[in-house]
């Protein structure tokens, strides 16, 4: 089992490898020059020269991509074409603010989705499943911004008027101190994540229902409150694991478009900010940030598999 | 019993697919949603100067006023007059890149499942490379490199479909390769391409067009969610989801603007969508009764 868990790891690691390639391939593209960027059209071609060495741009590609690189791991993201900034320092407060959106995003629509699919599943065929149904095929078609703005309409603009719908902390306060604020960004993200945890809880729960071992319990007269929670549930949840993994890694591309909506200052807002000005080196960071997020919670999720799963784990003692 | 059923079911299988398709009830309704958004897409254009009095470019009046039908926009434009003219590119951009990914996606999913060995590990390790980046981040990436023009959303969003739809035909294929009649052919020195096209691909035509259905939905998406950021479709076009981006910090003052385009992208992906279920299900009791 260890030996798989490595493997797993190891292609990871690769895979980020080449994602990182990729994404720096991208500054070879652009045309233009970084430094001309940062200082203008301005400026003398003494302080262009002086900023590209600075910026190690006459330096063979190879070196400038190993530089990248090292510089990822401790932190340094290299300089923002449009502020002049570092960029570790523009991003700072911002990874805080969406992992706070992320994370009460996660703990809301998991052991709701997770709810929602049993109560489905034990209802199957009656009015509340296919309410259950009906609304998350609905949800799940809706593209998150249409989920956001229906949301707006509802409580903040149109209908009622009491949610505020732009996220607005005065510098150097943080967002959680405005509760209010983060409601609407929080329930759209619940909103896109949930009919997809719902979906495949509803199916395996039906599949785990319909088996031998909970016919057996229900026969020899286990109470049916402890056959749901004792027998069935638990078996349920490991395929699910596999969904709440991959929508998890959704939520990391999906608060771009939220974030925007709500004028939410974190991660997504910036990242457009930047490829709007076209600031490559902060668009770099920023998908490379996302990319190793995404590959972290799938990794995490495969072995969460590896190690819920008896066949993997005898696989790998030979 | 089921035996003697078993031939006969395989060869009705493609006219019964459609039947068992437009039999369920939410295949009608989803056809009715998807067919009335793509009659307002692509006759709004065609009507446009006779029916508004407008086109979707030309300033009528004051920003945020009511005038006409449903008002004007940011910029004083006639809100149906834009709302008319801004579905067909949305519906043309998407429907190019699914077909894209799934041209890629699948040539690149039955040579996976075909060929086995290393073209096959070569294919599905880029996949895992693709998937690594969230499709919206790899566009916004492409988007700063090459800038916001349409063939680039196309392109971007068709590759990014390319792999999920990759694994899913290799996974089909592979149950098919193994059949007889795939041995047969080989003996028989048919081409591969041939065999991929002839022997291989009608077999797994189910899972295919459940694929194309969920690409749809979601190519509508993305591609409404990049105008919708103001990096899809430029101004002066009319878009929907630009439309969107324009008019919704006026939502208080003049809601049409936004709550037009938002139900037209909402009641299209949700008709798509319940036919990629309708087709879904349909497809999986043909599976079942093989």
């Amino acid at each position: 089992m260890l030996g798989l868990i490595l493997r797993r790891l190891s292609i990871s690691a690769v895979i980020l490898l080449v994602v990182s390639m990729l994404v720096f391939v991208a500054t070879l593209l652009l045309p233009g020059d970084p430094a001309q960027a940062i200082l203008g059209q301005q400026a003398t071609p003494e302080r262009l020269e002086a900023l590209r060495e600075q910026m190690n741009l006459n330096d063979p590609f190879a070196q400038r991509y190993l530089h990248w690189l090292g510089g990822l791991f401790v932190g340094d993201f290299g300089v923002s074409a449009a502020s002049g900034g570092s960029v570790a320092a523009l991003l700072g407060d911002r990874i805080a603010a969406s992992l706070v959106l992320m994370v009460a995003a996660a703990a809301i629509s998991i052991p709701v989705g997770i709810l929602v699919g049993t109560y489905s599943a034990l209802r199957r065929g009656k009015a509340g499943d296919h309410a259950a149904t009906g609304i998350s095929l609905v949800l799940a078609a809706l593209p998150d911004f249409v989920i956001g703005i229906a949301l707006v309409t509802l409580f903040s603009t149109t209908v009622f008027t009491v949610l505020p719908s732009v996220t607005m902390a005065p510098p150097g306060e943080q967002v959680w101190d405005y509760p209010s604020q983060l409601i609407l960004p929080v329930l759209t993200l619940v909103l896109v994540v949930m009919p997809y945890i719902i979906r495949m809880m509803r199916t395996t729960m039906i599949e785990v229902l319909d088996s031998g071992y909970v016919e057996m319990a229900r026969l020899k007269g286990v109470p049916e409150r402890q056959v749901i929670w004792r027998h069935a549930l638990p078996h349920a949840i490991a395929p699910v694991a596999q969904v709440v993994a991959i929508q998890l890694a959704w939520l990391a591309g999906g608060i771009v478009v939220v974030e925007f909506l709500f004028r939410y200052p974190g991660v997504g807002q910036a990242l457009v900010d930047a490829v709007t000005n076209r600031d490559v080196q902060v668009v770099q960071a920023l998908a490379m940030l996302i990319a190793a997020v995404y590959v972290v919670v799938n990794l995490f999720a495969d072995i969460v598999g590896i190690v819920t799963n008896p066949k993997l784990r005898t696989g790998g003692i030979r | 019993m089921t035996t003697i059923d078993t031939p006969t079911e395989t060869i009705a299988a493609p006219p019964g697919l459609l039947r068992r398709i437009i039999r369920q009830r939410q295949a009608r309704i989803g056809l009715a949603f998807t067919g009335i958004i793509v009659l307002v897409a692509v006759a709004g254009p065609l009507l446009l100067p006779w029916l508004t009095g407008y086109t979707s470019t030309e300033f009528t009046g004051r920003p945020f006023q009511p005038d006409g039908v449903f008002g004007t926009d940011n910029l004083g434009r006639d809100i149906l007059s834009r709302f008319l003219d801004g579905g067909l590119t949305l519906l043309v951009f998407a429907a190019l890149a699914t077909a894209l990914g799934m041209l890629l996606g699948t040539a690149a999913g039955m040579l996976a499942a075909y060929q086995g060995g290393k073209l096959d590990s070569i294919i599905m390790r880029g996949n895992d490379v693709l998937l690594a980046l969230p499709q919206l981040v790899f566009a916004l990436l492409a988007i700063t490199v090459l800038g916001p023009q349409g063939w680039v959303v196309v392109l971007v969003i068709g590759i990014t479909h390319a792999p999920r739809i990759a694994r899913v035909t290799r996974s089909a294929a592979s149950a098919v390769i193994t059949e007889d009649f795939i041995r047969a052919s080989e003996m028989y020195a048919v081409p591969r391409w041939k065999i991929l096209l002839k022997d291989v691909l009608p077999n797994i035509t189910g899972p295919l067009m459940v694929e194309l259905g969920l690409r749809m939905t979601y190519s509508i998406a993305a591609i409404a969610s990049l105008s919708f950021l103001g990096l899809g479709m430029q101004p002066p076009t009319a878009d929907w989801g630009l439309m969107i981006n324009e008019n919704r910090i006026a939502l208080t003052l003049q809601p049409w603007g936004v709550i037009l385009p938002v139900l037209a992208i909402a009641i299209l992906t949700v008709g798509s969508n319940l036919i990629t279920d309708a087709v879904a299900r349909a497809s999986a009791t043909v599976e079942e009764s093989k």
